[in-house]
This record gives C-alpha cells, sequence and structure tokens, in this order.
C-alpha cells in the first residue's frame, strides 16, 4: 500500500491520504476486512499530525469506505456494491466533463466523440 | 476516534500570570491533550521558558493554577513521569555518558540502562567522552536519550531542537514519533523557529510579549489562513474582516487572510507557520 503526501499540493493532507485510501480500495488492491495502518503508525511513517491521520480515517468511514474498532483498529468495511458503483460513475462523469470540454474548445462534434467512445469500449 | 483520549489532558494551563521586572506572563492559558505533541512557539523573550517552569513546578505562578498528569509538578512520583530537555547542556561538564547512567539510576525510580544504551548505540554517542567535547547536537541526543530513559508519559523540551543539523533533526523526529506511538504520551516542545519539528505537531500553541496568540490544531490553522499578495487598491476592495495582518512595501502589499472569508476571487497561497508568526509580530492591524 503506497500513500504518498505532496507539499506542493492543493488539496489538504487529510483529503490526499483519503484520495489515495479509496483508490487502493475501489482498485481492489485492499479488500473486505483488510486491516489499514494504524493512524499513530500512518502519521509517524508519513511524518505529519496524529490529527491529520485521525481525520482523513473519520472522513472514510464517513463515507462507508472503513470501519473502526475500539482497540482493534481500522479495517476496510464490507463493500457496499451501491457505493462503489456510485464512486465510479463519479470518476467517470469528471473525466467525461474533461473529454467535453477539450472538444468543445477544439469544436469537435457530439457525433465525433460518441463514435470514438463507442470505438475505445469495444476495444 | 474513540480510541484515542484525547479528551483528556496531559498539561493543563490555566490562567496562571507572573510579573518579572519588565517582563510579564498575562493569563496564558492552554491544554495539551494526551498522545499528541504541541509546539509552543515564540520569539525569544515571548514568555516560553518562563511558561514551561511554571509547569514544572520551578517558579511558582502569582495566580492561575497548572496541572500536569492530572496533579502538580511539584509532586515528586509527577516529576518521575515526565522527561525534560533544557536549550543548554544541563549536565556537569567533566562527566562522560557512563557516568550519567550510574548516577541516573540512583535518581529516576524507573531509570532503565538498557533503554539508555540503546538510546546511546542508535544515537552514536561514546560512553567514556567528556561532555565538553560534545558537539551541540550530541549533547542534545544525550539529554533526549536521558529524558526517555525513565518511562516517561511526558516529554518537555524547551529550545532544544533549535541549532541542530537536519541529520539529527531527522533522528529527533523519529525519537518522538516512536514516543508517541503510545497514545498516554505526550511532547510539549517550545522553540523560536518554525522548523521541520512542527511538521509533526498536534496543536500549535502560540505566545507573544507574555500572552497567548492563538492555541489550536495545527491543521485547522493552516487551513484558516492564507498569504494573499496584491496591490493596494486591491485590497482595499477586499472585505474588512477577512484581512487580520498586512505588511506594505514599494511595489504592492501582502496580506494574512482568513481564507473563508476573503471570498472565491482572490487568488490565496498557502501561508507557513512562520508567515502566520511573523504577520502575527510584524504586520498591521488595518482599521
Amino acid at each position: 500500500m503506497n500513500i504518498i503526501i505532496s507539499n506542493s499540493s492543493n488539496k489538504p493532507i487529510y483529503e490526499q491520504i483519503t484520495n489515495q485510501v479509496k483508490n487502493i480500495i475501489i482498485s481492489g488492491e485492499m479488500t473486505t476486512g483488510d486491516v489499514l495502518p494504524s493512524m499513530r503508525l500512518l502519521a509517524k511513517e508519513l511524518r505529519i499530525s496524529v490529527i491529520t491521520t485521525k481525520r482523513a480515517y473519520e472522513e472514510l468511514e464517513r463515507e462507508g469506505f472503513i470501519e473502526t474498532v475500539t482497540g482493534k483498529g481500522s479495517f476496510v468495511a464490507d463493500k457496499n456494491p451501491e457505493l462503489l458503483r456510485e464512486e465510479h460513475l463519479k470518476r467517470i462523469e469528471e473525466n467525461l466533463v474533461k473529454a467535453c470540454d477539450i472538444a468543445k474548445v477544439a469544436k469537435i462534434s457530439k457525433e465525433e466523440i460518441i463514435e470514438m467512445l463507442k470505438l475505445i469500449y469495444e476495444v | 476516534m474513540q480510541n484515542m483520549s484525547l479528551g483528556k489532558n496531559s498539561i493543563v494551563v490555566d490562567k496562571i500570570s507572573k510579573r518579572y521586572d519588565g517582563f510579564s506572563l498575562d493569563n496564558v492559558s492552554f491544554n495539551l491533550p494526551k498522545g499528541c505533541i504541541m509546539g509552543f512557539i515564540g520569539e525569544n523573550g515571548a514568555g516560553k521558558s518562563t511558561t514551561i517552569k511554571i509547569i514544572l513546578g520551578l517558579v511558582n505562578p502569582e495566580t492561575g493554577n497548572v496541572s500536569v498528569l492530572g496533579d502538580s509538578a511539584q509532586n515528586g512520583d509527577i516529576r518521575e513521569d515526565i522527561g525534560v530537555v533544557f536549550d543548554e547542556g544541563c549536565f556537569p561538564d567533566e562527566m562522560n555518558a557512563d557516568n550519567l547512567r550510574s548516577s541516573f539510576k540512583y535518581i529516576y525510580k524507573n531509570w532503565d540502562s538498557n533503554v539508555f544504551d540503546d538510546y546511546l548505540k542508535r544515537f552514536a554517542i561514546p560512553h567514556k567522552k567528556n561532555m565538553k567535547d560534545f558537539s551541540r547536537g550530541m549533547k542534545m541526543k544525550l539529554a533526549i536519550a536521558v529524558a526517555l530513559s525513565h518511562k516517561a508519559k511526558l516529554l518537555v523540551l524547551d529550545e532544544a531542537t533549535s541549532g541542530l543539523d537536519p541529520i539529527v533533526r531527522e533522528q529527533i523526529l523519529d525519537v518522538f514519533m516512536e514516543f508517541i506511538q503510545n497514545e498516554e504520551n505526550s511532547i510539549l516542545l517550545s522553540s523560536h523557529i518554525v522548523s521541520d519539528l512542527e511538521k509533526v505537531c498536534d496543536y500549535i500553541t502560540f505566545i507573544h510579549e507574555g500572552k497567548i496568540l492563538l492555541s489550536k490544531e495545527k491543521d485547522l490553522l493552516m487551513e484558516e489562513f492564507g498569504l494573499l499578495k496584491c496591490s493596494k487598491k486591491e485590497l482595499e476592495s477586499m472585505p474588512k474582516d477577512a484581512i487580520e495582518r498586512v505588511r506594505e512595501n514599494q511595489f504592492g502589499v501582502e496580506a494574512l487572510v482568513k481564507r473563508n472569508k476573503i471570498g472565491r476571487n482572490a487568488i490565496v497561497d498557502k501561508a507557513t507557520l512562520e508567515d502566520i508568526m511573523l504577520f502575527m509580530i510584524r504586520g498591521n492591524k488595518v482599521c
């Protein structure tokens, strides 16, 4: 499991952690029941405040990605298929918005884009 | 999170005041929660050392109360649980690390010579060399080794980390983070410089001219403030209550601003702790 913190990023550190842990879970690198590093260990290794890692974990818990059991630590939560699908759809939408923005700037038609999408999807 | 005893404090400083000729500590209050590291920052002479002496029970406040690990630091049992490192090496020049080991055995009930030897090895401190021949970094590492070899629950460092090279700071940082893996332990770290060591701080308490300017979670502090660089005219169009402090130069202004009040159109840079400290002390308030 890799977590990389950038100091030049505009995103706060806790958000960088939540995003990366989400990616790890969505990609299947970690699955239901897998143990996450303790908040204190993560803070130690990343050289950041414990409060920052605590906040990241609380966020992940609120969004249903992880569960924390007192005295036992934090685990990847039982996967809710709806939640994962939602998260995936959100990402696809984000990227499609980018693609459409480029198309509009370059005056490329909707039809052309749809054609391209079909070709790519069927590969 | 439930398993963090954030509710319990290892240090509670409640409205302490103390007057000296030309300096006074005025109504100082803050809490250090267990399991956390607090950076206690301020200029030289701002009152950091006086506050720390009062916390350690070495000086009595005129008014106010201090509780350390649930009691007063004048209680001998509580002192056993505090590891202290001062700015200047406070061990006699003619002693070496081995002498210290044999002396501290009789001073601290919980002294553990094995732990001490481990630290000496890790910090590459010679056993037989006299301390007068130690570099500043070595003296500091030795003092930290002593402070951590009697099962302390609270570590108090007064200006101990200033003037150390990056390698030594790195080693000390590692030791701090290991210490704090036990969520009952906590660290109070005073410094006049804002450095890599503050990166790991959970709380920042900022003292200026004997008064506490702020004491809060570092993350919140970093989110609250930003740095705005613009022309004087542009600054005038910004909401007044967003502007905390201003520094002008011939070609423009820099302002420490509250991010949530400045509005979305302004381009606000990250403010470092050093920026916040400089602006709070040297910047002007807008009327």
